[in-house]
């Protein structure tokens, strides 16, 4: 019934019956009609990383590091060294003035860190025998140098030489770094942001200083990210949404996002079972700048940033975890999950525009959804009126193991990877059949003929 | 007895197509039918004759005993039936159109060669109700009359037009036969003309030396009655050696006479080779003016006057390795012509030309089976899918490579080396016998302007080293010629290869080609010439395809397609098996015109089951899945067939003209016996014919597959649905609990996968385990087994995962789940209402609705405008309606329909740009698909 209200095309006792979201057969808005199926890796496939417009590089738990041409489908590089699996990977531009070359810095398990000419396949640099195994990467193009953390964070210039380094008291090690303006850097460590400054002194030797400590999180940071210059959101484990300031490092807005009304439904609760943390885990954020889409549990949550308020949400989108999304644009949007698919979403107004929400017609869902929230700035959802909902579009089939990750290349078409070992490539059917024509004239004229 | 045969004139259509009428015949409606029972059936033609089909005859008129039958292709007495070879041959063999002349010309002193053109004469025997296309040749033979052995090569035939008609391709492919034949003939002749010069020469030396011995005795007995006889014997010995020398210059010049025949085209590497050795070995046996050259040792020679000892040592080294060739003693008077035994055919030619001559006779008779009507649709389809190269791959067989030269080039056949691009590499076998095949040295003749080797000769000679050489080097000689004798006839054991020289020697016999000549020792290095092994071997391994050839062909009865498509119904286990030749005689349908009483070739179960035999030889794998016909069911088709077809005389078979009425009975009969058998067939556990993997999907195979297709079409009234999926490329999958079901709806459903592939690589027959998204990828076509264990379940989940890219033919069920068709291009081949009833023709029929559509596919793929814009102002959409327009209103099409071109097309433009883009390794084929919603067919 849900569904229906929000406009599924599914019949009313199937969604009864189950709660997978199904949009059918009929996908007139999905145009990704052609797939190529990418062989190459011996395990999970856990990373993509875009490395210009037609080349994607894959890594995963087999420490193999894949380049891909995603026009032609084709295996160009095969980058071994790693021994165990890949932790980290990130693209690494040098801009010496006229040319610009794009190198791949990968980390892995094996406590290496080691820097890829993904045009020759070459192995450029190595540094082995860290301490730990490195677990996010960034690079600071501004300052030619880059960031590893894990137990502890390192800084290092472009020719992979240690500018400085200072441990961590957290046991978890920092999980994720964002850059923030004036220099500064944003580390997650468990349940706290980490701001440290990173200043350049006359003979360019690099230091670090620790600033701030941001510790309002109540459960483990999964998701830090960047939202403009002066914004940066994190999200916790237990779906803790927090939007700061980058200057100041001031919360702005606090958003807990909660499937489950306790108040309301504590008699649902107990049929349920209490929701599982992971439930309401903020496993991914993405933003556009003006919109944050958080991967909560297995839904999606679109959170305006102009408003500082929910603008659509789908508290089941997939079957399972929801594990990467994108946003496509200002109303599209993508995510990938464990169970397999990768969705296609799009943002649209009420089918009813007309007539406000009341609280009665919520009323008959309230079993199924809540959004009650516990934190002091939250509001309720259902009171606002401009609330808009997800629609599904589309969704791609074709993994038979968790989508892992995937990187959009535009019109040229959409890498996933996922646990089945497997890339794929999805295209524009209509768009490659028209660059076969062209192929194949510019061939026959080459041939002069047949 | 011999009466004059009655020659038919080779009359040719002139150029301009109008021949003149002959002004007393009757007007055509006036005209009554002779024979208006046998008229009405063009195929029952055949019943005139006493054979069954037609077949290859070679003879000869032996000087001995006259004309008498060497040979029929296919070798099999049965094949001729109760027709009477040797009053045939009696026939053909007294017409000799061959000008030739064997004697003593008038000027010259020395017999000559006669050079003769082979003649090629169309005879008829109209009792007998036989037409010969007969082709003479002489072959040469020292010890025949004059040199020669007429023999004569016919193809026989009960079709007189058939032969008139294709005249020109009988005389093209006989005398290919022809000149390997005689090609081999020369080296047979020359190896022997040298065997016998150097029994001369030796008899000579002989001869000398007892005259010489008697000179020395005393001049008192100089002029005994004794010493007169030896001296004639001498004479009469240089006499010989003159002449048998003249031979040997008359057949090496044989290459410079010019050729009148058209026809006669022979490898030109071949000849210069040859031509090359005979004047080698004309040099070589100039020089009669010394007697002991035979005795020279050439090269050996001049190793000898550097270092005596070691030559000496060399020559036991030589003693003891190899055994060779001795010159025996002539005696001065020849033996009677009736004493001695003629040489056989495969004597007087070299075996390996020999055996490529019988390969290429075999094709011929292969080629030119069934009947005219049949040949001049086969020869149209070729050459229209000759012309089609680029859709041939989407419903097309794979078209032979040996098709090129049917089209009437004048190719050279060469036995040798004959379309084995590796030209250089492989030499003919050497015709020389000269003492040291293994040295170069010793093949060269002594040069006379060498002085050193000349002087040692003369030295040698003069001084008379006298009765210790005369005694030891013949038995050098010997030994060293025995060993080279030995080798020129074929088998090299080259010490390399582990081989032993008679496996070496059938291998030979075997391959059409020979392996290199040993004589290549000299100049490559033991490395190279392993290499050259290999190639022979690799040789060995193509040319193992062609086993099929080599076997004898059984033969192949004339059975009714009632029979055929009884066979059908019971699904013969010997449908298996794996056919190594496509075009096996399944002639062209005529059920749609005709009545149903053509009498039509299937190969004969004996045949297809010896194809059993060898292709689950070569391919092991495939016995698993090849089920026999149980026996049991043979006699319930004795009953409907005229010919048993398992009892193994095609005679039984060939009695067919049975009554146009009762062949039309007995016919309805078994159609609605098929129609009872249909259910009944279907429970069966037997399989159809094992698609993909492994062997080449044939015609015979996909003709039997056409039946399949018609029953499927007939019985499923969603066929048309499921046809449409195969077509638009929307994967088929075929689920079903029991195998045979399975495989036999997979085997009627592959004649619909555009792209099969060369083995149906996209068909898979039979799946029992989950598939993937890559299977997907891969296979149009899936045949999957319904499990009810957690791999079912798991095989379920994976179909509903997958479904929308897939369609699901329940076999169980008998449902369909796949998206709704409403078109029209696809309601003529899936008319469960047609009135088609045969599975041939159903085949050629679907043959030609995909022809068809191929040909619109290739049209849209290659026009320009509709993929690209003409001028820069215009934008996709315009393209787009144009291609919308194109296929709508051009060819009528609608949505559904145009799926299918769209998909066809977008295989031509990847089969197209293949090359290009399948340069590199990993770039896997895209698979398309859309998104539909699917409905549920019930039946």
């Amino acid at each position: 019934m849900l569904r229906w209200i929000l406009g599924g095309r599914e019949a009313q006792s199937s969604v009864e019956k189950s709660p997978v979201l199904c949009i059918g057969e009929e996908q007139p808005k999905n145009w990704f009609t052609e797939l190529q199926v990418l062989k190459g890796h011996f395990d999970i496939v856990r990373f993509l990383v875009q490395i210009d417009d037609f080349r994607c590089a894959s890594a995963g738990d087999d420490g193999l590091v894949l380049v891909w041409n995603i026009e032609t489908g084709e295996r160009l590089q095969e980058l071994r060294g790693h021994s165990q699996q890949i932790t980290a990977i990130t693209t690494f531009t040098c801009n010496d003035g006229l040319t610009s070359h794009t190198s791949l810095i990968t980390a892995s398990s094996d406590r290496s860190l080691s820097l890829w000419d993904p045009d020759t396949g070459n192995r450029v640099q190595t540094i082995s025998d860290l301490q730990s195994s490195v677990k996010c990467l960034l690079v600071l193009e501004r300052l030619c140098v880059w960031v590893s953390g894990g137990e502890e964070l390192c800084v290092w210039n472009k020719d992979f030489q240690l500018q400085c380094h200072r441990q961590n008291h957290s046991d978890t090690g920092i999980t994720a770094l964002i850059e923030l303006p004036k220099n500064c850097v944003a580390a997650a460590m468990d349940k706290e942001i980490m701001i440290y400054r990173l200043t350049v002194s006359h003979d360019s030797s690099v230091s670090v200083a620790e600033l701030r400590c941001l510790s309002d999180h109540q459960d483990q940071i999964r998701a830090l990210i960047n939202i403009n210059d002066g914004l940066f959101a994190s999200g916790s484990h237990a779906g803790e949404l927090i939007l700061w300031d980058a200057i100041d490092w001031n919360i702005l807005a606090y958003e807990h996002i909660l499937w489950e009304e306790s108040q309301t439904s504590a008699q649902a609760e107990i049929r349920l079972g209490a929701p599982k943390p992971s439930e309401m885990s903020i496993q991914h954020l993405t933003t556009n700048g003006k919109l944050i889409l958080a991967a909560v549990g297995s839904g999606l949550y679109v959170y305006s940033i102009l408003t500082k308020s929910v603008l659509a949400y789908r508290k089941v989108a997939h079957d399972s975890n929801v594990l990467h999304t994108m946003l496509l644009s200002d109303s599209e949007l993508m995510s990938c999950s464990e169970d397999g698919s990768v969705r296609m979403w799009e943002i649209q107004d009420l089918p009813l525009p007309a007539e406000p929400a009341s609280p009665g017609f919520f009323g008959m869902w309230t079993f199924g959804r809540s959004n009650k929230q516990a934190g002091p700035p939250s509001k309720k959802i259902m009171e606002v009126p401009n609330i808009r909902m997800l629609e599904l579009t589309g969704d791609l089939i074709g993994h038979s193991g968790a989508v892992q990750m995937f990187v959009s290349f535009q019109e040229n078409g959409l890498v996933t990877c996922s646990t089945d070992q497997l890339l794929i490539l999805w295209k524009n059917g209509e768009r490659q059949s028209h660059l076969r024509s062209l192929a194949l004239f510019k061939k026959l004229e080459e041939n002069g003929g047949l | 007895m011999i009466g004059s045969p009655d020659v038919v004139a080779f009359t040719k259509e002139d150029e301009y197509g109008q021949t003149s009428p002959d002004p007393w015949a009757l007007p055509e409606e006036f005209s009554i039918p002779l024979h208006p029972l046998a008229d009405s059936n063009p195929w029952a033609k055949t019943s005139y004759a006493k054979f069954t089909k037609d077949f290859i005859l070679i003879s000869e008129f032996s000087e001995q005993v006259g004309p008498q039958p060497l040979l029929t292709i296919p070798d099999d007495p049965k094949v001729c039936g109760t027709f009477d070879l040797n009053y045939f041959s009696l026939r053909i063999m007294s017409v000799d159109y061959q000008a030739s002349f064997v004697g003593h010309p008038p000027g010259s002193g020395y017999p000559r060669l006669s050079f003769v053109e082979d003649s090629r004469v169309v005879l008829g025997d109209s009792k007998e109700g036989a037409f010969a296309y007969v082709h003479h040749l002489t072959l040469y033979d020292l010890e025949a009359r004059g040199f020669v052995r007429p023999f004569c090569m016919a193809y026989v035939s009960a079709d007189e037009r058939k032969i008139m008609l294709q005249f020109q391709e009988l005389s093209l492919r006989f005398s290919q036969a022809s000149e390997c034949l005689k090609a081999g003939n020369r080296r047979a002749f020359a190896k022997e003309l040298q065997r016998k010069l150097r029994d001369l020469e030796y008899t000579h030396s002989v001869l000398q030396r007892e005259e010489g011995l008697q000179r020395e005795a005393g001049p008192q007995c100089m002029y005994s009655a004794h010493a007169v006889e030896k001296a004639n014997e001498l004479a009469n010995v240089e006499k010989s050696i003159y002449e048998h020398r003249d031979l040997l210059r008359q057949i090496s010049s044989y290459h410079c006479r010019p050729r009148r025949d058209p026809h006669a085209v022979t490898c030109q590497k071949c000849m210069t080779e040859c031509l090359s050795e005979c004047e080698a070995l004309l040099d070589k046996y100039a020089k009669l003016a010394n007697p002991f050259s035979y005795t020279d040792k050439g090269g050996k020679g001049e190793e000898g006057q550097v270092n005596v000892e070691g030559g000496e040592e060399e020559v036991e080294e030589d003693v003891k390795r190899r055994p060779s060739y001795t010159p025996q003693l002539i005696k001065a008077k020849s033996a009677k012509c009736f004493d001695k035994r003629l040489k056989t055919l495969q004597e007087l030619c070299d075996q390996t030309f020999y055996g490529a001559t019988v390969e290429l006779l075999k094709e011929t008779e292969r080629s030119f089976r069934g009947d005219l009507c049949y040949l001049h649709t086969r020869r149209l389809d070729k050459t229209l899918r000759r012309r089609q190269r680029v859709t041939n791959f989407l419903f097309e067989e794979d078209l032979g490579d040996d098709d090129e030269d049917e089209g009437g080039t004048l190719r050279p056949f060469c036995a040798v080396n004959h379309a084995v691009d590796n030209y250089t590499l492989l030499n003919p076998p050497p015709i020389v016998l000269g003492p040291e095949p293994l040295e170069l040295d010793s093949l060269e003749p002594p040069d006379p302007l060498d002085p050193a080797s000349e002087t040692s000769h003369t030295q040698e000679s003069e001084l008379g080293l006298g009765e210790s050489h005369l005694e030891s080097s013949p038995s050098d000689q010997t030994l060293e010629t025995q060993e080279s004798s030995e080798e020129t006839k074929g088998s090299f054991s080259s010490d390399k290869s582990g081989m032993g020289p008679a496996q070496k020697h059938e291998s030979l016999a075997s391959v059409r080609s020979e392996p290199p000549d040993p004589d290549s020792d000299l100049t490559l290095d033991p490395d190279h010439n392993a290499d050259l092994e290999r190639e022979s071997s690799s040789e060995e391994t193509t040319a193992g395809e062609d086993e099929g050839d080599q076997t004898p062909v059984s033969l192949l009865e004339v059975v009714s397609e009632l029979e055929a498509s009884r066979e059908d119904d019971c699904e013969r286990g010997s449908d298996g098996a794996c056919e190594m030749e496509s075009d096996l005689l399944v002639p062209i349908d005529t059920a749609c015109c005709m009545a149903q009483e053509g009498f039509l070739y299937e190969a004969s179960a004996p045949e297809a089951d010896l194809h059993l035999g060898q292709s689950s030889h070569h391919q092991p794998s495939h016995t698993l899945v090849v089920n026999q016909e149980p026996q049991a069911l043979l006699p319930l088709q004795d009953d409907y067939t005229v010919g048993s077809p398992c009892s193994e005389s095609p005679a039984a078979g060939l009695e067919l003209p049975v009554g146009l009425l009762g062949d039309a009975v007995s016919h309805t009969s078994v159609e609605d016996g098929s129609d009872c058998t249909m259910s009944a067939s279907t429970g069966s556990d037997r399989a159809a014919s094992p698609l993909g993997y492994g062997g080449v999907v044939t015609l015979r195979q996909r003709k039997k597959a056409g039946q399949g297709a018609l029953r499927f079409v007939r019985q499923y009234p969603f066929a048309i649905q499921a046809l449409w999926c195969l077509l638009s490329g929307r994967t088929l999958v075929v689920l079903g609990a029991d195998e045979g079901r399975v495989r036999r709806l997979v085997a009627a459903l592959a004649l619909f996968v555009p792209g099969p592939g060369k083995c149906g690589e996209r068909v898979q027959a039979w799946l029992s385990c989950p598939f993937t998204l890559t299977d997907l990828q891969r296979w149009k076509l899936v045949g999957l087994q319904r499990v009810a264990s957690p791999v079912g379940s798991s095989m379920l989940y994976s179909l509903s995962r997958y479904s929308r890219y897939i369609s699901i033919l329940d076999a169980d069920q008998k449902t369909l789940r796949c998206p709704p068709y409403r078109g029209q291009l696809l309601a003529n081949v899936a008319d469960h209402r047609t009135y088609i009833r045969r599975g041939s023709t159903y085949f050629l029929h679907v043959q030609s609705t995909l022809c068809r559509m191929a040909a619109k596919a290739f049209l849209f793929t290659f026009t320009h405008h509709l993929h690209l814009p003409v001028s820069s102002a215009e934008g996709p959409e315009v393209v787009e309606g144009r291609r919308r327009c194109f296929l709508q209103e051009q060819l009528g099409l609608g949505e559904e329909d145009s799926q299918i071109l769209l998909y066809l097309s977008q295989l031509v433009t990847q089969q197209y740009l293949q090359p290009a883009t399948g340069g590199s390794a990993a770039a896997a084929p895209c698979f398309s698909f859309n998104y539909t919603t699917s409905v549920l067919y019930k039946i």
